[in-house]
């Protein structure tokens, strides 16, 4: 069980998402960063999918009201144990008593927090992810706050500290290049407007969360008739008449009706999950077997910690 | 006898690298949708397939790329959507009571030379199709609305859009079920609920369903 002395900037509670609510027009959620959140959680023994804390921009201080197994991954806000520098990407125990807290932004946007045994919270439509719009799932549908207690369910195997990834296999968070695949209406982009997607760079614009990233860089152009709204999926980059791109992540509304230029490969996901706003990035282009070939070595690096 | 062939084209884009757009058509079309929401159904089916949601005319597929390879999930949408499609059940019936005071609705009645009864009269004459359920939790798009009334969105969308708004776009009609920005033409208000987060699943009208609006003073 850990008490929230600070919740930190926006904490939030997240597991894989609700897939299978988006026919309800709900955002399918879950963790931002899929590779530290799974990482996380593998590190501590638990299922891939168990909830973990999803740390924005800054992290929480917790108290552990008992003993327990944690990992940290993802973004870098330098976490300490007691005062001390704790490792990143690997397990280890709190004894009954300690403090985690963190301390500034190092690199990175969202720090993940994995307990042995998975963190326990409400389940809304199959998932345990924090919907902050629908009020629903996670810590009462919303972001954690002081004086919170988080209990952690029954551990599944013996719980083992000192398990991590070593720093070759982590995604490279300071990339700042998403590789991307030409979307369905990629050809509706003028000549000027594709040479530009690929060679100006773009920044994330504060007007920026959970549901997508505005981006900010050169005007793009994709003219056309307008279309009847379709499915989309995290990743896909949507190009309103502004101009100004739009990137669809975890919370993003289920249909549009704005074309799609290009969609962020998953294995560039993490990169774009751990991407602040003002955070300067680049996309390129890849084909689909570049992507898959790029996403295998990713999930390998993974099911090295199930062995 | 085989059965009839359907002449229906469909293009198969990539949207990343574990999911495709499978687009039927690109106008509204009540014969289109149900191929598309019969089509979803039939690929949900499939054990490489994670999720199919259909759109007004196409069906986003989410799949798993270690089980099938893009061309083949490709030639399966192909062969699934070439078979003859099933006869388009009447989906469940929804009457929705409206107040018809919308801030809108005198706007709308100019712009259209009607005036603000028989846009009232317009709008509660057909049945409607629950195209799509999408872009925010329970919102709908339902058509087609008659030409008649057929208006672009406003030009500038409003900040704030209170949940129960009755609205028209183009050849479509919905409700707002949150307090939401919006940009179409507001023409009234009903109590009915479409978000229903307790439920599951959370939505009160499910693709393929049909609707029927009815005046009730406020």
């Amino acid at each position: 069980m850990l008490r929230v002395l600070q919740p930190g900037l926006l904490t939030t509670i997240q597991d894989i998402g609700r897939p299978h609510a988006v026919a309800s027009g709900v955002p399918p959620g879950g963790a931002m960063d899929r590779f530290a959140h799974t990482a996380a959680n593998l590190l501590v023994g638990n299922d891939r999918g168990a909830a973990t804390l999803e740390c924005t921009l800054t992290g929480p201080h917790l108290v552990a009201e008992h003993a327990c197994l944690i990992a940290i991954t993802g973004a870098d806000f330098e976490p300490r144990v007691n005062g001390d520098a704790a490792p990143m990407w690997t397990g280890l125990f709190l004894s009954q008593g300690d403090q985690l807290t963190f301390g500034g932004r190092r690199a990175g946007a969202r720090a993940y927090v994995a307990v042995a045994g998975g963190i326990s919270a409400d389940r809304w439509l199959g998932s345990m992810s924090t919907n902050l719009m629908c009020a629903r799932g996670g810590m009462h549908g919303r972001a954690l706050v002081a004086g919170d207690v988080l209990p952690v369910g029954e551990l599944s195997g013996p719980a083992v500290a000192g398990r991590n990834l070593a720093a070759g296999m982590r995604p490279v968070y300071g990339e700042r290049t998403l590789h991307v695949i030409g979307g369905p209406h990629f050809t509706r982009l003028q000549g000027e407007s594709r040479e530009a997607l690929f060679s100006a760079g773009f920044s994330v614009s504060h007007d920026s969360n959970r549901m997508g990233y505005r981006l900010e860089g050169p005007r793009l152009d994709a003219p056309g008739e307008e279309l009847l709204s379709f499915g989309v999926v995290a990743g896909a980059v949507q190009l309103p008449a502004g101009g100004q791109p739009i990137l669809l992540m975890a919370d993003h509304q289920t249909a549009g009706g704005y074309p799609v230029v290009v969609t962020v490969a998953s294995v560039s996901i993490p990169i774009a999950a751990q991407l602040a706003p003002g955070d300067e990035f680049r996309f390129a282009e890849i084909t689909i077997d570049t992507a898959l070939q790029m996403r295998a070595a990713q999930r390998e690096a993974l099911d090295l910690l199930m062995r | 006898m085989p059965p009839p062939r359907s002449t229906v084209r469909v293009r198969v884009h990539p949207l990343g690298d574990t999911a495709v757009l499978a687009e039927l058509g690109t106008k509204l079309d009540t014969a289109l949708n149900a191929r598309a929401i019969a089509l979803a159904a039939a690929l949900k089916k499939r054990r490489d397939v994670r999720q199919a949601v259909a759109g007004h005319a196409s069906v986003t597929v989410q799949f798993d790329p270690d089980q099938i390879t893009h061309e083949a999930m490709a030639a399966a949408i192909k062969r699934l959507a070439t078979k003859r499609p099933p006869l388009d059940e009447p989906g469940r019936l929804h009457r929705i009571p409206v107040v018809y005071d919308g801030p809108d609705l005198y706007a709308v009645a100019m712009q259209l030379r009607l005036t603000t009864h028989q846009v009232i009269e317009l709008h509660g004459r057909p049945i409607y199709r629950v195209f799509l359920v999408g872009f925010v939790p329970g919102w709908a798009y339902l058509g087609p609305l008659a030409d008649e009334l057929a208006l672009p969105r406003r030009p500038v969308p409003r900040t704030q859009v209170p949940a129960g708004s009755v609205a028209i776009a183009g050849h479509q009609t919905g409700i707002y079920p949150l307090p939401s920005p919006g940009g179409w033409h507001l023409i009234g208000r009903t109590s009915v609920k479409l978000f229903l987060p307790d439920s599951d699943p959370p939505s009160l009208f499910r693709a393929g369903d049909r609707v029927r609006f009815f005046s009730v003073s406020g």
